[in-house]
């Protein structure tokens, strides 16, 4: 959304306010605080223009110590809010502030966010524990180390949150630590870069890691060397930033008519003076849907109300398909049938479903099936057709349109030029195959 | 009168569209997953954008961020789902986003079935997050009614800077309907309350200038041109202004002040709790949507939402004209509970008959609101008959004729 800015602010000398940070003494997280301000005073950017997302934690204070919009969410998804940001204003610097907590618990959005290379920078602010629930190892706990949750060191594989990003689409990446002294240099570039930035910046937490480890500077940069990953630039590379890619894709239909009105002129005469119940009962895969469809518009164009309400398995291609249908002069409300008027039963599949229907129909009503269910128990009265006699090759999937024109011109609640119109207009791409299928159903019928 | 033949996912993606929805992210589940195809499609037609996320509790936060920047977004889900919004539910409360959210309703309990019809989700979405606080929850009972409700959602969405919900379920949105093209009802939608601009600069450089007002304001700090959580009187929505937009904004999830600081301070978390209620429970009024068709006399009240309340205008219309004292009200606001609705409706009735599908969830909150009323006048309540369903089938006209009773 473009929104006109008023005239630019004045060069600012901080883009923090000036509230003291809020953390243990020679917390990490300090540090990294002052490196990202001055990351930001070198780019000068219109702090309105800039984002601060923080997750949750002691890090998750961080983003109000700054002058630049803030949004402070929930825990480990401080990835996923970043994204919408960025999806919905791409023109924004969004940068995420999280811990190795939320890394942990937020996993799947890193990882997501890193596929897609969205342009939004993530600071891990990674101290190996939770701080603010008091010293719980995370996800980056290096092996033997102990916390509250380990006491007796930790047999968890430490994760290499970069190594992961950077084989998954991260266009930049970066390790180092909260006293690296170009740190400041390396989170402008992530800021100034276009794509998906991660930076796993290892830091101290004073009140516990560091406590519980007896782990100071040396040891932190100790682990750096010999614990198996790689540290600096990991990983820079132009790759297309998804933000800006998917909207170049939406502006090739920009403008395009949404979901237009589809209005039908009734063209037909309806026969129907009460509420008609059909129902048709094939297979999944035999296209029963599909001549559901054709014959509740064919209902629309004959001037009737139609409801058609389908039931099929999630396996859309096995198993059963059942399709309702209710027709009738005036406005539907109940849109459940107790007892169909007719019954079209196209296979066992369908049979499995509609026993409860076939035993509840009364002579009034009919069964309009082929020869192999000729015997099935009903008091309906029955219309048995063979679809092979008629001029047109049977398949699979021609099989339920045949049968069940046939059994509309039985029934007769419009005429069958409606079916016809139906197909032409509502499923051009198979016209040509099922207007000579519909044709063919009268040779069906019994001779009236 | 020209005539459609359509679903409700294509009117709720519809409605949405004509509302001015500009972003959506959703997780495919039916029976929601056709309104998800739908605005992925349409909505780079009008300069929106539309995105799959990796699961439900991205999709809410994405349209949670996104709302934040101004967009008007929406997600649509069902049950498995809703539970994964739960915990963003609340923070959408607690930062005051407005937020559409469409539970398409499927049985549960947990996967439950799929393609099978339930209304089991209207208490989970009223208490579906921590503490407790209102939400708003609308039911369409037609396809025309998706399209005009799901505008109403973004328009309260927006006024309230709320969620609001559309719970409509798997028989509105799947099943093809013929709909009168006249019943298509517009409504106007609502925007959230904006700061105007100021003149320039940040709040130093400003004079401390207040946006909202336009005068002076001690409580700014020196980079701010608003107070983000700034609500006087205490049931005030307060204005906002996007990322991106004129004016820094704060937005966070913790308890907070009115600059959006976090804050343990009694008076102001106490204030702000109380305002979170009472934005929408002040407004109930405002809220009220139903549909009632009264018989000339009073003796039977049929209660229906949703796909049930279908069932319950025919048997409403048969029983009226075999001359039974049967009136029928259709709620379309079922949160807040639409209270002087439902006691205008109910006054001088015999008994309440009201279907769901579900083991009797709203018929809980007319045993509320009825009992208080009659026990708080001396009046007898009617009584409540809860007509219930969780076979996966309709409840029919015949279920609501049986329980009318002798007259
Ligand atoms: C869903 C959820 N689970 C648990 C918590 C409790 N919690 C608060 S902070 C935190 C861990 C934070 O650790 P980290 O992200 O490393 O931040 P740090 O405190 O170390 O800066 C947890 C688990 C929460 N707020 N939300
Ligand atoms: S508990 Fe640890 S992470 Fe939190 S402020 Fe203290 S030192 Fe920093
Ligand atoms: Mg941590």
């Amino acid at each position: 959304m473009a929104i006109a800015l008023e005239p630019a602010l004045k060069p600012l000398t901080t883009y923090k306010n000036e509230r003291p940070d809020p953390f243990c003494p020679g917390c990490g997280h300090t540090f990294i605080l002052n490196h990202l301000d001055a990351a930001l005073t070198k780019l000068q950017l219109d702090p309105r223009q800039v984002v601060l997302v923080t997750d949750i934690g002691c890090v998750g204070l961080s983003d109000q110590y700054f002058v630049t919009n803030a949004f402070h969410g929930l825990h480990g998804r401080s990835v996923a809010y970043a994204t919408g940001i960025k999806l919905a204003n791409p023109d924004l610097k969004v940068i995420v502030m999280m811990g190795d907590g939320g890394l942990g618990i937020g996993g799947t959005h890193i990882l997501n966010a890193a596929r897609r290379n969205i342009g939004i920078t993530v600071l891990v602010f990674n101290n190996f524990n939770f701080g603010m629930t008091g010293g719980e190892h995370s996800v980056t706990t290096p092996m033997g180390m102990i916390t509250a949750s380990t006491r007796a060191g930790n047999l968890e594989n430490p994760l290499d949150i970069c190594a992961t990003v950077a084989v998954n689409g991260a266009g930049y990446v970066y390790r180092g630590t909260s006293f690296d002294r170009d740190l400041p240099d390396r989170i402008a570039e992530a800021i100034a870069y276009e794509g998906f930035a991660l930076l796993d910046i290892w830091e101290l937490c004073t009140a516990y890691f560091v406590v519980n480890n007896d782990f100071g500077r040396k040891e932190l940069m100790a682990t750096l060397e010999t614990i198996g990953m790689q540290a600096g630039l990991i990983q820079k590379r132009e790759v297309r930033e998804y933000a800006r890619g998917l909207r170049a894709q939406g502006a090739q239909v920009f403008g395009q008519p949404t979901l237009p009105l589809r209005p039908i002129e009734p063209l037909f005469p309806a026969r129907l003076d009460r509420k008609f119940h059909l129902i048709i009962a094939g297979s999944a895969g035999a296209k029963v849907r599909s001549a559901a469809q054709a014959t509740g518009y064919a209902g629309v164009l004959s001037g009737l109300w139609v409801t058609q309400a389908d039931d099929y398995p999630t396996t859309v291609k096995s198993g059963h398909s059942v399709s309702e249908l209710i027709f009738s002069p005036e406005e539907i409300r109940y849109t459940g049938i107790s007892k169909p008027d007719a019954l079209v039963l196209l296979s066992e599949d369908g049979l499995g479903k509609v026993r409860h229907h076939l035993a509840a129909m009364t002579p009034e009503d009919v069964l309009v099936t082929t020869p192999e269910f000729a015997d099935v128990p009903t008091r309906a009265r029955k219309l048995i057709l063979n679809p092979q006699v008629g001029s047109v090759r049977i398949t699979r999937t021609n099989r339920s349109l045949i049968v069940t024109a046939a059994a509309l011109r039985h029934l007769d609640l419009f005429p069958i030029a409606a079916l016809s119109e139906a197909v032409r207009r509502f499923q051009p791409r198979f016209a040509d195959e099922n207007l000579p299928v519909i044709e063919a159903s009268a040779a069906l019928l019994p001779d009236r | 009168m020209p005539r459609e033949y359509v679903d409700g996912a294509t009117a709720v993606a519809r409605g949405a569209l004509r509302a001015g929805c500009t972003f959506f992210a959703g997780y495919p589940i039916s029976p929601a997953t056709p309104i998800l195809l739908h605005m992925l499609r349409e909505l780079p037609k009008v300069g929106g954008v539309g995105i799959q996320a990796e699961d439900e509790i991205a999709a809410i936060s994405m349209c949670i961020g996104a709302a934040m920047t101004g967009a008007r977004a929406m997600t649509a889900t069902s049950g498995p789902g809703i539970s994964l919004y739960s915990e963003n539910l609340g923070l959408a409360i607690m930062g005051e986003v407005p937020l559409v959210i469409v539970d398409v309703m499927r049985m549960g309990p947990a996967t439950g079935g799929a393609t099978t019809i339930a209304q089991g989700d209207v208490q989970f979405v009223r208490w579906g997050t921590s503490g407790g606080y209102p939400i708003i929850a609308l039911a369409p009972s037609s396809v025309p009614e998706c399209y005009t409700l799901v505008q109403r959602a973004f328009d309260l969405a927006e006024r309230f800077r709320s969620p609001v919900f559309l719970l409509p379920d798997k028989e509105l949105i799947m099943s093809m309907s013929t709909v009168d093209i006249a019943e298509y009802v517009d409504v106007p939608v609502g925007q959230r309350p904006l700061v105007p601009p100021v003149p320039a600069g940040n709040g130093a450089q400003n004079g401390r200038i207040n946006a909202v007002t336009g005068r002076p304001d001690p409580r700014l700090r020196p980079e701010e041109t608003y107070l983000p959580y700034d609500f006087d009187p205490i049931d005030a929505v307060p204005p906002t202004s996007p990322f991106g937009g004129p004016h820094i904004t704060r937005f966070t999830g913790s308890s907070h002040d009115e600059h959006g600081f976090l804050t343990k301070d009694p008076v102001k978390v106490g204030r702000l709790n109380e305002h979170l209620r009472a934005k929408i429970e002040n407004h109930r009024h405002e809220l009220e949507f139903g549909l009632l068709n009264r018989a000339a006399a009073t003796g039977v009240l049929f209660v229906g939402y949703g796909t049930t309340a279908r069932a319950m205008r025919e048997a409403g219309d048969r029983a009226r004209k075999a001359g039974l004292p049967v009136s029928d009200l259709t709620l379309h606001t079922l949160w807040p509970v639409p209270e002087r609705l439902i006691l205008e409706a109910t006054a001088g009735q015999r008994r309440v008959v009201i279907g769901e599908l579900n083991h009797g969830q709203y018929a809980l909150e007319l045993e509320r609101v009825l009992y208080r009323h009659a026990a708080q006048n001396g009046l007898k309540p009617p009584e409540i008959v809860s007509i219930q369903r969780v076979d996966g089938n309709l409840i029919t006209p015949e279920q609501f004729l049986a329980e009318i009773g002798n007259f």
